[in-house]
């Protein structure tokens, strides 16, 4: 039955084109049977050679291709889309939570379906639609808010009542069911014959492919690829694209210089059943069961049925091959509870006879999010991999963003959620993948609720104060590896556990944070912010502030001791990393960026910056802590603390001076919050750090100090309108659409990065921009919460989705961060959007299919601390008598 | 009344304790991966012992297992010493030599052994000095003697149980001017223990056995199924050779006398202990340790009886039969139990049970569809029933209690019943004794790739 299937995916037909780029010299009927004829020359040279002839390399040589780049050589270690493509179910699904991997999915929907016509290879594209089955309300919300976003990018669907999902599907047991999703245009494929129809045109655009081929390793010369090695000869080249799957973590690290690409494999279970008395129609919708953690589509009048159990069974690669791998062991008792599952879901299968139980390794990252784009150590390295069981969704999009970064230097949309720059070497253990993975292969089914954190792989990074803030309470989330406070448990109050937590309403840590926040806002309060990715630049001459001039957009030829809010863009003026810097002396800047920055902006300054000895560039992250010291009482902690007058008058806001807290010398004090709160951070060296943490703690003891986390710095940074980098922020964001041309000076006398692109801006306008949203009629504790991603409508119609958003204390109202576009009514054509655009419009933001009004603003409320003050003196005034 | 499977558990594992071996130990890949032990008290207070230590000087693993009888003062005393005269039988002279220098100049001694120890696995503070000057003397006379030859495992066992027994004989004729540790001394001499001890370096599997405990070794054979290789032989009235020897050792007139009822002189059952002076010293000499003795021991019939037909004592030695046996792959765990397992148990079912535990779920025959006509329906019903069978074994964490449990709850048809389990478990203490005698279990499991690569090198 094993090899009678595998025939069945591998369409013959294949072998007809097939032997058009082989000059017609072998066919795999012959090979089996006589001695294999002596393979096709490699290539002495070629510009990039693509390592992985699966789904995604045949996506990227197709897409490079047409691109117009044909020196391109494809190599397989086996035989082509006989990976993981070749045992994939052939689901394209276009239901998914995050925007980007919705983009790729509805591309390669699109792609694949006219794929046929292209390339004359069948690719069994068939359109189903997929049905995706709620059997609890969260899971339900949860499916309310992918049909939003689904809906706002044009893509038809709907939610149904059980009623209607029988009508689709006869064979589905509705009784224990609450509704569900219907994607009407997903699709199946025989996911084999896309990657080979693939191939077929990106051959006959001149890509060159060879089989039973594999790299040894990728040479690299002064931090760039030069070549490969393989098994058949070497082959020069300028770039190297690793889509290598489950291979892609061992061949990055085989190479003189390791890449490291943080997936795992494990072993994916799949039932393939004969055709039922009635044979299944092949337009049969796909039924996706998360509660049930299966999938079950029809397959050659049977069904195909897989799923994602809680206990997965890691797979090494290490030493196997692509037959190995093709060859591993079916395990039924493994496979039982998604067998019950499925018969629960549709019990009139049991009279269906097995024909097979495939098992299919499919590869994992450690945040559930495929791997893309450059190396941060290797130029010309790329890599696509790390699918998490998407691969065939995902592909086709894929594919083309990759070939756009390759040829254009970007993709056309943000890739930075799936960038591998967001990963450093911490996430490469071998330990670490392998727990986490076996935490995000169940997590494919379970619910997504906002304010997940990862269990595995954590206590990693941590702040020398992590044991204190512990002790006090603390509850933690994990950011590039480094822990931060979420917020503090006060003594003798209990949380949730953990599975009873997730909820898409209020949740139970909302009275916890909002003392915090009243505390920053009246008192003073103290946030470890040592996971910040901090770098110190500095010159022997005037190398720095050049650099640095030419770089950021602000101005840095400040005196020395000032701060400066600046972005780090690119040629298009969007913001590559949004920072501050210090400038220590004439000489030497310290410069401060968001957490998952660390990679990222070195290898983005390290390629920019002059290859030149007198101009160094530090990492000092871990160097210190950083305690964050927000509140009008800030000023009076530290000034007790270094006998040092810390008022306005003589320690400004955005300012920065090296002094003595307590017995510790040389902190470096920042009168910055990232707040917009008044208040300091206090740059530590770390063996300070717990001599200068409770010096604080006792001397704020009479200001009424306490501890506080991230939750709290949250609702304060959003309700005065801050836009945080990975969040916001974005390369496809400038400051013009921010509100942020302050923080450029587009006169400092010399050319910066980006220069151009604002200027255009500033003459045309901007197409979109940051506006915030107070949600008006809004019930914080019986309605949904927003999150981000929810789709804002002014007047009616679509004109964007919120970024961030957060309960504010002050307001009592919730706010919404998003950027709102201005489409023609008539063409969809994006439009200059205007303050009147803006200003003139009634909003609505979409929960999960909900509605709320909301209204606009493009400025943050001037000052929050006085309204709030004064409205609690009238309630006071008014209560006094009593 | 019934216990319910939580209480049954919190019973079944009060005495369990693991050990895994480190896997980087720094010096050596240890051929054993670890151990897991147990006891199941029938007697109040349970009479039997193990214990189980790393040599630390040599190289290799000591465990053993301990069944008391007249009280458990023996096997206590035997658990705690004898495998310090082991070790230092095993040590070569250079080391006894630091050692006796250490302790002559009052300096840190090397440690001779590193213990694994349930928390109710205690020592004797009290005797622990008249413990130490007797094994100095030992090694003293180890020095002495130098013979310059390497040390023989199989001799150095022999020697160690016999001076052990030697020392407990002599501590209880001399007695102590601490009238705790005068009794002390008596009880333990005049009760008696047996040893099943079991050495392991590398390859090199070294049992020592003295009495009725079993050691026996679980192998797989190339199917996949499981079985048993005895290492020990039982010395009791069922062994030939053993009622052989204990008649060749006296006059052909005692013969009749000699075994009766399967016992030794009609009282013992073992034919061999440590302590049981009663079946050692001569009549004499049993009187006047008696009559000297503590007002407790006086009053104590048991010591005041003389065994009869008592003529040409010793009856009963402490020297125990050491078996050899060179470790192989297919070797895969050792099971030193005392009588109470074997009793209810044959050794068999042992190895398939601790075999099917070991290797777990993992090597129950895997489920292929082949080219059989099987349904979803009927592959559901088969896997359901096999989850079910495989429930039971993850109750237990260790294999010792694994065994425990089906030694005291199997059915007729080979498995667990639950009721059957709980009634055993809950009767009353007088009565337990009557239905089963208290069991103490070590499970060491080997490592076969260690073993695999050890006879390659050869």
């Amino acid at each position: 039955a094993a090899r009678m299937f595998l025939r069945l995916l591998s369409d013959v037909r294949w072998w007809a084109v097939n032997s058009k780029w082989r000059g017609g010299t072998c066919s795999r009927r012959k090979s089996s049977s006589t001695a294999e004829p002596p393979p096709a020359a490699l290539p002495a040279q070629a510009q990039v050679v693509i390592c992985g002839g699966g789904i995604m390399g045949t996506s990227v040589a197709y897409h490079l291709s047409k691109m117009g780049w044909k020196d391109v050589v494809l190599l397989e270690q086996g035989r082509l889309a006989a990976g993981t493509t070749r045992f994939c179910a052939g689901i394209v699904s276009a239901a998914r939570h995050m925007s980007i991997e919705l983009k790729m999915a509805h591309y390669s929907n699109k792609l694949y379906q006219q794929l046929e016509q292209e390339t004359g290879v069948n690719t069994g594209y068939v359109k189903t639609g997929s049905i995706s089955l709620a059997q609890t309300q969260d899971r339900l919300i949860s499916l309310k808010r992918v049909v939003a976003s689904l809906r706002a990018m044009g893509i038809p669907c709907e939610i149904i009542t059980p009623k209607q999902v029988a009508q689709l599907h006869p064979l589905v047991n509705i009784h224990d069911l609450v509704g569900a999703m219907y994607v009407p245009e997903d699709a199946l494929v025989s996911s084999a014959n896309v990657s080979l129809a693939l191939a077929t045109a990106a051959s006959r655009n001149g890509v060159q492919i060879h089989e039973r081929t594999s790299v040894s390793h990728v040479s690299v010369q002064k931090g760039r690829v030069t070549g490969v090695e393989t098994d058949r000869g070497q082959i020069q080249c300028q770039y190297f694209v690793n889509c290598a799957g489950q291979w892609a973590y061992e061949l990055g690290h085989s190479g003189e210089e390791p890449v490291h690409i943080p997936l795992h494999a494990c072993e994916h279970f799949y039932l393939l059943t004969h055709p039922l008395n009635e044979p299944l129609a092949s337009n049969l919708p796909t039924i996706i069961d998360p509660d049930g953690r299966i999938y079950v589509r029809n397959w050659q009048g049977g069904i195909l049925s897989g799923g994602f159990e809680k206990n997965p069974k890691p797979l090494f690669t290490e030493g196997r091959n692509q037959l190995e791998i093709q060859n591993l062991q079916e395990d039924w008792d493994h496979f039982e509870p998604l067998l019950s599952a499925l018969l629960r879901r549709m019990p009139n299968l049991e009279a269906l006879q097995i024909m097979q139980l495939v098992n299919c390794p499919e590869s994992f990252t450690p945040d559930m999010r495929c791997i893309m784009g450059e190396s941060p150590t290797v130029q010309g390295y790329f890599v696509l991999a790390g699918m998490n069981s998407a691969g065939i969704s995902y592909g086709g999009g894929a594919g083309k963003y990759l070939a756009e970064w390759m040829v254009n230097g970007y993709p056309t949309e943000n890739v930075w959620p799936l960038d591998l720059k967001r990963f450093g070497t911490l996430q490469s253990s071998r330990t670490f993948l392998r727990h986490r993975v076996m935490e995000v292969m169940p997590l494919m089914c379970d619910l997504k609720v906002p304010r997940w954190d990862f269990q595995t792989g954590r206590q990693l990074r941590t702040s020398p104060l992590y044991d204190r803030l512990d002790a006090q309470g603390a509850r933690w989330m994990e950011k590039h590896g480094f822990e931060r406070v979420k917020y503090f448990v006060p003594p003798g109050k209990d949380l949730l556990d953990l599975d009873q937590s997730k909820t898409f309403y209020k949740p139970d840590w909302f009275d916890i944070v909002g003392s915090e926040v009243k505390c920053c806002k009246e008192a003073v309060c103290v946030i470890d912010m040592s996971s910040f990715t901090k770098f110190e630049i500095s010159s022997t001459g005037d190398q720095a502030l050049e650099s640095l001039q030419y770089l950021f957009s602000n101005d840095l030829d400040v005196p020395v001791g000032h701060v400066v809010h600046t972005g780090m863009l690119n040629e298009k003026g969007g913001y590559e990393n949004d920072c501050s810097i210090a400038r220590l002396s004439k000489r030497s800047f310290f410069m401060i960026s968001p957490t998952d920055q660390q990679v990222h902006c070195w290898a983005w300054l390290k390629n920019r910056l002059p290859d030149d000895s007198s101009l160094t560039m530090e990492d000092v992250t871990w160097k210190y802590t950083a305690l964050n010291l927000i509140g009008p009482r800030a000023v009076d902690v530290l000034s007790e603390l270094s006998y040092a007058p810390m008022t306005a008058e003589h320690f400004p806001s955005l300012f920065c001076k090296e002094m003595s807290v307590g017995y510790a010398n040389g902190i470096r004090v920042m009168s910055i919050t990232h707040t917009g709160e008044p208040g300091f951070v206090l740059y530590i060296p770390i063996e300070y750090a717990l001599h200068v943490y409770n010096e604080v703690m006792n001397m704020g003891q009479k200001y009424g100090i306490r501890n506080a986390g991230y939750y709290a710095l949250r609702s304060l940074r959003i309700e005065k309108f801050f836009a945080f980098w990975g969040q916001d922020l974005d390369a496809f964001t400038t400051p013009m659409e921010c509100g942020r041309e302050f923080q450029v000076k587009l006169e400092k006398g010399m050319q910066f990065v980006g220069q151009e692109a604002l200027l255009e801006q500033k003459q045309n306008g901007v197409y979109k921009r940051f506006t915030m949203f107070i949600l008006e009629d809004h019930d914080t504790d019986t309605d949904l919460w927003p999150w981000w991603g929810e789709p804002i409508f002014r007047n009616g119609r679509y004109v964007g989705k919120t970024t961030s958003s957060a309960y504010s204390y002050t307001l009592e109202r919730h706010v919404c961060l998003g950027f709102v576009h201005h489409f023609d009514e008539k063409t969809g054509e994006e439009l200059v959007v205007t303050t009147d655009f803006i200003n003139q419009g009634e909003y609505e933001i979409d929960i999960a299919g909900q509605r709320f009004q909301a209204k606009a603003k493009l400025y943050p409320f001037s000052s929050l601390f006085t309204q709030r003050r004064r409205k609690d003196e009238l309630e006071l005034s008014g209560y006094q008598r009593e | 009344f019934y216990l319910t499977p939580p209480q049954v558990n919190s019973i079944l594992k009060a005495n369990e304790y693991s050990f895994k071996v480190p896997e980087f130990d720094g010096k050596n890949v240890s051929s054993v991966l670890g151990f897991d032990s147990n006891q199941l008290p029938a007697n109040a207070p349970i009479e039997d012992r193990r214990s189980a230590a790393t040599c630390l000087q040599t190289r290799g693993m000591l465990l053993g297992v301990f069944d008391g009888h007249a009280g458990c003062a023996c096997a206590q005393a035997v658990s705690e010493r004898l495998f310090y005269y082991i070790a230092v039988s095993l040590l070569p002279h250079e080391t006894l030599l630091e050692i006796e220098n250490a302790v002559e100049s009052g300096r840190a001694l090397l440690p001779i052994l590193q213990w694994h120890k349930h928390p109710n696995d205690y020592f004797s503070k009290e005797a622990s000095k008249l413990y130490f000057n007797s094994l100095r003397t030992y090694w003293q006379e180890l020095i002495d003697l130098n013979s310059g030859e390497t040390t023989d495992v199989k001799e150095a066992l022999i020697n160690a149980f016999k001076r052990l027994d030697n020392d407990i004989s002599l501590e209880a004729q001399v007695g102590d001017p601490n009238s705790f540790l005068n009794y002390l001394v008596l009880r333990v001499a005049f009760s008696g223990a047996t040893a099943c001890v079991a050495h392991v370096d590398g390859v090199d599997l070294h049992i020592a056995n003295t009495g009725d405990s079993r050691a026996m070794l679980g192998v797989q054979e190339e199917d996949g199924s499981w079985s048993a290789v005895n290492l020990s032989y039982d010395h009791n009235a069922q062994n030939e050779h053993e009622v052989e020897r204990v008649k060749m050792e006296h006059p052909k007139s005692e013969e009749k006398s000699l075994v009766k009822q399967d016992r030794l002189l009609g009282l013992l059952m073992p034919f061999r202990a440590f302590g049981d002076v009663k079946f050692k010293w001569s009549i004499e000499l049993q009187k006047r340790v008696v009559e000297s003795g503590p007002d407790q021991l006086n009053e104590n019939e048991y010591t005041k009886f003389i065994p009869p037909n008592y003529h040409t004592p010793p009856y009963l030695t402490a020297e125990p039969e050491v078996i050899y046996h060179k470790l192989r792959p297919q070797d895969k765990f050792l099971v030193l139990a005392t009588d109470g397992l074997w009793e209810t148990m044959h050794r068999q079912d042992v190895a398939r049970i601790v075999g099917e535990y070991l290797t777990g779920v993992h090597h129950q025959q895997p489920i292929a569809v082949g080219g059989y006509k099987v349904t979803l329906g009927q592959m559901h019903g088969l896997l359901t029933e096999r989850r079910a069978r495989i429930s039971s074994v993850f109750e237990d964490q260790n294999a010792a209690t694994h065994l425990i449990r089906h030694a005291v709850g199997n059915n007729e048809f080979g498995t667990v019943d639950h009721e059957r389990l709980s009634k055993m478990l809950s009767l009353p203490e007088e009565l337990a004794r009557m239905y089963r005698d208290d069991m103490t279990i070590i499970v060491v499991q080997f490592n076969s790739h260690v073993i695999g690569a050890c006879q390659n090198e050869e």
